[in-house]
């Protein structure tokens, strides 16, 4: 049902809930925490890629004045792992260590030089086993694998999925074209780095509270590997210092700090270092992309073939979904009448991949955008008309049967164009400057959970007090993002309330019910519509206590800024929740969200990629590159995104120029590189964040396609604006110098490169020329839906 | 968390005091703390037993004029009073003012960016890396990562100011047992990642004594990925001096390449006794590009800093010709 | 384990006197955050890297990570709680607020107090003279562009 917002509280760019708490220093993060008895823990971590533990010896450590516990992994035995296939992880290392950090064994001490000296008087015996470390090396079969016994290759997921006849699509086609694009892994850097606290309460359950951005998730592994029932641990995320997905996971520090409280019968904190933070990673995967695409005379796509590899890491974390969504979302933005989709993700003895900001998406994305423009060029058509000729139409499915309801893309498109002069500039700016353009699409929260069940994805309660103060309890975690400032104007809209005036309760498994967590972008429209749900019961419940009091119609009542009109009178809302209190006793509501059933096909995969709605972007890049240098310096970016509605636009602007900036690493500095296993600089110093200095103006551009089904017709902004930029930035370096750089990201060696290549009669181009010699199997055939048959 | 070692701390009022007290073994002198707290942090210093605070010795503070127009920097001038000092010459502040952050140039001192410890990304590294790596040469063990084949380390010189202040001609006053000795800053240097300051241990750099430029031209430019925090990758000093057209003398002096700023006197000569036309800028920025040989040891490809020698050079030469006392800072 | 060094020093901290015991090892920081409880400076690196842990020490933006507290004994410190509250917030406080310069909140006390050192000695400077202020101090989340606006919207207001 469509609900339109008539206070003006929706759709206003007031300041967040949280924002003096912020500025003032006020608002608690993790390590803010303290206890007076609180004792510090510290995790010892492998300096081997891959070695087998021989033994470890713990006497020295535990005989040190003011260490009170000393674990390793025979305390925490039960494996884990966030999605249900990927239970391939220990809270402390059991037999094996598998990267550079695995955590191996922990301590607590009185403070933090006892720990760290403790930590150093643990003597582990390991027996080294070759190292892994790339696609290449991780497609041979070698006797040690990284998971699992006996010879065999270190493949972790595969999936082989066919959509319609891809080869009779390529047999209509005018014009084929293939392409092989590298995505380099980066992560997210957010900068308060993880920690942990536990205690044991007054009533004796386990308190553990953690900077993550998925509470419940952590409730239910850390019931599972303490062997505790879920009832006996209470869960609080504490606010996140920047999550970007890097605190979606369940970590060591979590579990240990939890298992050290238990065996001390003490308060213990783990804050990690930097360089721990590294090794937690969970970060974007580095991405090897092959295109073969079809396409008419006039631009048309017949058919698409895509191929991904992924370099996963030591882990599986969130990488069987994140496999999937390096090929499910193509078909989001370009109508795609037959595709096939091949990708493998592999183990390698590095941090595990896992979900950043895009989950899975910018890196087909950045090679789609890429294989578009050059395929333009073929034919002789400019970016923006073959676009054009293949965007995807509202209120339609995909090839993959995935459901499209509101899309806004083509106003994205034509706006992005207009507001930059794309037109005028492209192919028409002096050497060495140049425009680029693509676009993305974002999925408005997944459409399944995590574990299958059939309850909500987000429920929210709302009660009034007499005083007229409205709480709204959800479990939605605050990464930054600004989830509490939503649900307060959801709720405040509905109920005519000042945002500010809403007391928010979050995050806490005790006090708020479900929600699954900041990820997948899926807050605002889940938690969002629970919400409204929640706030529209109440509302009813006010107006029809109101109506009965007053003897008027139900019609005649209604509610306004701060008051309830009835017939011609004014109560103020206080006045109005008295009324209602003393009709229906404790005013509250709750409400409930789950996605909509029919929005995904029916086979293995599909469960990856279905959102009840998708966001639309569209990004022009301006760029002036120094040939001698190889220097890209981002002039201006222009972005337009379809957020359904703007539920707060300050904060929606913010996650459009955020998302910027971080694009704008991602496409020029940041790399999760690595010598051997060894991280190349897991420091802030050496993995180049961009400063306020390298970060361009951004005009941003609101599409507000109004969704359905979205909360007051609200999608997502907190990652589909990223994904557009990182291939706009490269096609804009083309336009500049006539070089291809087919990967991120586009250092000044690489610009060099190509340019070096074009000098020397090549193509001017630098990138992956070769795929692994690796054998997918055969697509299994999904039959398409009747629109494509 | 990441702690300090447990250290001690010394704050001498005194330079004698001071020189007695380093004297001991495992004493680390610190002015700013600037380099030495993230080295101590990394565990990059196991000897280190007491921190040699400067910073309550008063001689050590201050920008003089001095009568033939040098001008004295005290060692413990902040980068930052370096920046806001009018009289030093504008390139010396624009090197300055490379340096880093803002907040690292108002606490990182003169002395300290002359001093900095030669750079690894071998070594410049957490210590559950550097355990991961078999230790370096410099990190106590046998092999450099950088260059196996020679036991050499090739940790290269960070600091911004050295090559310009080189470049500038300038001299440093050291301070040790023996008393205070005056040498050419060109001659702190060595080319050995391991022990990079040709000063003893318990000699102290009391201040940076740079002559008046007069109508000769400066400048510097930087290479790094950001506008900001980052080291130098390669940093290109010049002062040119001209009679009509003609260059008569020529200082040109690379840093971050190797252990040391390196002078390239095959390039002045090239320089020197002519017209500085674009061909002759040319032939000297190839030049200098050739006598170069960065290693894989820091950001960027050692390759493509090789590549960037030649065009830095030029680049700076080209603004110096073209207008009168500039400076230029990329 | 070494015996740890412990200086008597005395900090002017938000305009209180305190006088503390403290290892010589020991970083303002810790002091900060763990002896004197002023968790609103933070840490995002502890190497001075990113700038998270900003304060003012006699007036002047330190990385408070990479200064031992017994270098800054008699020292005049202000941290974030030493601005203003959420009831009487200093007007970059709620410049920040008003203008969407957090989302996180993790780089905000550093970056207000930057620019508070800022707006000390330059009442009106320009957009340039404020990115480079802010050059030192790393945000994750806001691409940056509204802290600039908020700090140019104090300047404006107090011009």
């Amino acid at each position: 049902m469509r609900i339109d917002p008539t206070h003006g509280i929706v759709g206003a760019a007031g300041p967040r809930v949280d924002g003096l708490a912020q500025a003032t220093g006020t608002l608690r993060f993790l390590d803010d925490l303290a206890y007076p008895d609180m004792l510090w823990g510290k995790i010892l971590r492998s300096h081997h890629g891959h070695a087998r533990i021989v033994s470890i010896d713990t006497s020295r450590a535990e005989a040190l004045p003011g260490v009170h516990a000393v674990l390793t992994g025979a305390d925490l035995p039960v494996a884990f792992g966030l999605l249900p296939v990927s239970q391939d992880e220990h809270a402390l290392a059991v037999d094996k260590v598998r990267q550079v950090g695995d955590p191996v064994a922990a301590v607590a001490a009185d403070d933090p030089d006892v720990a760290e000296a403790a930590c150093e008087l643990i003597d582990v015996v390991y027996e080294p086993l070759p190292v892994v470390t790339s696609i290449e090396e991780a497609v041979a079969v070698v006797d040690e694998p990284i998971h699992g016994e006996g010879p065999r290759d270190n493949r972790h997921r595969e999936v082989s999925l066919e959509f319609g006849d891809v080869d009779a699509g390529f047999e209509a086609a005018d014009h084929v074209r293939e392409d092989v694009f590298f995505y380099q892994g980066n992560t997210h850097a957010a900068l308060e780095p993880h920690g942990a606290l536990a205690l044991v309460d007054e009533t004796g359950r386990l308190h553990l509270w953690s900077s993550t951005q998925v509470p419940h998730y952590l409730h239910r592994i850390a019931a599972k590997v303490l062997e505790l029932p879920e009832h006996r641990i209470r869960v609080t995320a504490n606010p996140t210092g920047g999550g970007f997905g890097a605190k979606t996971d369940v970590f060591s520090h979590e579990l240990v700090a939890a298992k050290l409280a238990l065996v001390t019968g003490r308060p213990v904190k783990i804050v990690l270092t930097r360089e721990e933070v590294f090794y937690c990673h969970r970060g974007r995967h580095p991405v090897l992309m092959w295109f073969k695409t079809g396409f008419t005379a006039d631009g048309r796509i017949t058919a698409m073939w895509c191929r991904t590899y992924l370099d996963g890491g030591a882990y599986g974390s969130y990488g069987a979904a994140s496999l999937l969504y390096t090929g499910q979302l193509q078909t989001t933005t370009y109508r795609i009448p037959a595709y096939r989709f091949q990708g493998a993700r592999f183990f390698t003895n590095k941090p595990a991949c896992g979900p950043k900001r895009g989950h899975g998406t910018p890196q087909p994305r950045f090679g789609l955008e890429i294989h578009l423009d050059k395929a333009a060029e073929d034919l002789g058509l400019d970016p923006v008309t073959i676009r054009k000729r293949n965007l995807v139409r509202p209120f339609s499915t995909t090839v993959n049967h995935l459901r499209i309801t509101s899309c806004g893309l083509e106003e994205c498109l034509d706006r992005v164009v207009a507001a930059s002069g794309f037109a005028d500039k492209h192919r028409s700016l002096p050497p060495g400057r140049g425009v680029g353009l693509a676009v993305g699409a974002y999925m408005s929260g997944a459409g399944l959970p995590i574990y299958f069940n059939d309850m909500p994805q987000s429920e929210v309660m709302v009660k009034v007090d007499r005083g007229g103060l409205v709480t709204v309890y959800s479990m939605a975690a605050d990464c930054g993002q600004g989830s509490t400032t939503m649900l307060a104007t959801v709720v405040g809209e509905a109920l005519g309330l000042d945002p500010g005036d809403l007391k928010v309760v979050t995050a806490d498994t005790d006090l708020t019910p479900i929600d699954l967590g900041s990820y997948s972008s899926r807050v605002t429209f889940m938690a969002g519509n629970a919400a409204l749900e929640a706030a529209m019961k109440l509302a009813d419940l006010v107006l029809t206590a109101v109506a009965d009091e007053l003897d008027v119609d139900p019609d005649e009542v209604a509610i306004g800024r701060g008051v309830v009109t009835a017939a011609g009178r004014e109560l103020t809302w206080a006045e109005a929740v008295r009324i209602a209190e003393a009709r229906w006793g404790l005013l509250s509501a709750t409400g409930s969200y789950k996605p909509p059933k029919d929005i995904k096909g029916d086979y293995k995969g599909a469960g990856v990629g279905p959102s009840p709605a998708y966001s639309y972007s569209a990004c022009v890049a301006e760029v002036d590159c120094d040939p001698e240098t190889g220097f890209v310096t981002v002039e201006k970016i222009w972005l337009a995104h379809d957020v359904g509605r703007a539920i707060n636009e300050l904060l929606v602007r913010g996650q459009v120029e955020g998302s910027v900036h971080m694009a704008l690493g991602e496409a020029l500095m940041e790399e999760q590189a690595f010598r051997g296993a060894l991280h190349d600089g897991p420091s802030l110093l050496d993995y180049k964040i961009p400063t306020v200095l390298e970060m361009p103006p951004v005009e941003t551009i609101l599409v507000e396609s109004v969704d359905p089904e979205g909360p007051f017709g609200a999608k997502e902004v907190g990652q589909g604006p990223l994904l557009p930029v990182m291939p706009a930035i490269a096609n804009a370096v083309h336009d500049a110098l006539g070089i291809r750089v087919d990967e991120v990201p586009l250092r000044p060696d690489k610009l060099l490169a190509a340019l070096r290549d074009l000098e020397r009669g090549g193509e001017g181009r630098y990138g992956p020329t070769k795929l692994p010699d690796y054998e997918f199997r055969s697509p299994l055939p999904v039959e398409p839906p009747p629109e494509f048959r | 968390m990441l702690r300090l070692p447990v250290l001690r701390h010394a704050a001498p009022t005194t330079l004698d005091e001071a020189i007695e007290l380093l004297a001991a073994e495992g004493t680390m002198l610190a002015a700013g703390g600037t380099d030495l707290v993230p080295n101590l942090k990394r565990r990059q210093y196991p000897e280190a037993k007491t921190i040699v605070s400067l910073r309550r010795i008063p001689e050590l503070r201050g920008i003089d004029l001095l009568d033939d127009g040098s001008l004295r920097i005290g060692a413990l001038t902040t980068l930052a009073e370096l920046v806001a000092d009018d009289r030093a010459a504008p390139a010396l502040r624009e090197a300055a003012r490379a340096v880093a952050s803002p907040q690292l140039r108002s606490r990182g001192t003169v002395g300290g960016n002359l001093c900095v410890d030669t750079r690894c990304h071998w070594l410049n590294v957490p210590e559950t890396w550097r355990r991961a790596a078999e230790p370096c040469l410099k990190a106590g063990g046998d092999t450099c990562w950088v260059a196996p084949a020679k036991r050499f380390c090739w940790a290269v010189s960070s600091t911004d100011l050295a090559p310009m202040a080189i470049a500038l001609d300038a001299t440093v006053e050291l301070a040790g047992p023996e008393g205070r000795r005056r040498i050419p800053l060109e001659e702190l240097y060595r080319n050995d990642g391991m022990a990079h300051l040709t000063k003893a241990p318990d000699e102290i750099l009391v201040a940076l004594v740079v002559p008046p430029l007069g109508d000769r031209r400066a400048g510097y430019r930087k290479l790094r990925r950001r506008g900001s925090i980052d080291f130098p990758i390669l940093g290109v000093a010049a002062r040119l001096g001209f009679d009509g057209e003609v260059c008569t003398d020529a200082r040109l002096v690379v840093g971050a390449i190797v252990s040391a700023p390196l002078r390239l006197p095959q390039v002045e000569a090239l320089l020197e006794g002519r017209p500085l036309d674009a061909a002759t800028i040319r032939a000297a920025a190839e030049a200098a590009g050739k006598a170069v040989r960065p290693m894989s040891n820091t950001d960027l490809t050692s390759r493509y800093r090789k590549r960037m020698v030649p065009v830095f050079v030029r680049r700076l030469l080209d603004e110096l010709v073209g207008a009168s006392g500039a400076t230029a800072t990329s | 384990m070494v015996e740890p060094q412990v200086e008597p020093v005395r900090l002017e901290v938000n305009g209180v006197t305190r006088r503390l015991f403290v290892a010589a090892h020991r970083t303002l920081l810790e002091t900060l955050r763990e002896d004197l409880g002023l968790t609103g400076t933070k840490h995002g690196c502890e190497l001075g890297e990113c700038g998270a842990c900003t304060v003012l020490v006699d007036g002047t933006p330190t990385l408070s990570c990479l200064t031992l507290t017994v270098e800054v004994d008699g020292a005049e410190v202000v941290t974030i709680e030493g601005l203003g509250t959420v009831g009487d917030p200093h007007p970059l406080q709620r410049a920040f607020a008003a203008h969407g310069a957090a989302q996180c909140g993790y780089c905000t006390p550093a970056m207000i107090l930057t620019a508070k050192a800022l707006l000390d000695v330059d009442p009106e400077p320009t957009r340039t003279e404020i990115a480079e202020a802010i050059a030192g101090n790393m945000c994750r989340c806001t691409g940056y562009l509204p802290i600039l606006e908020a700090i140019a919207a104090v300047a404006e207001e107090t011009r």
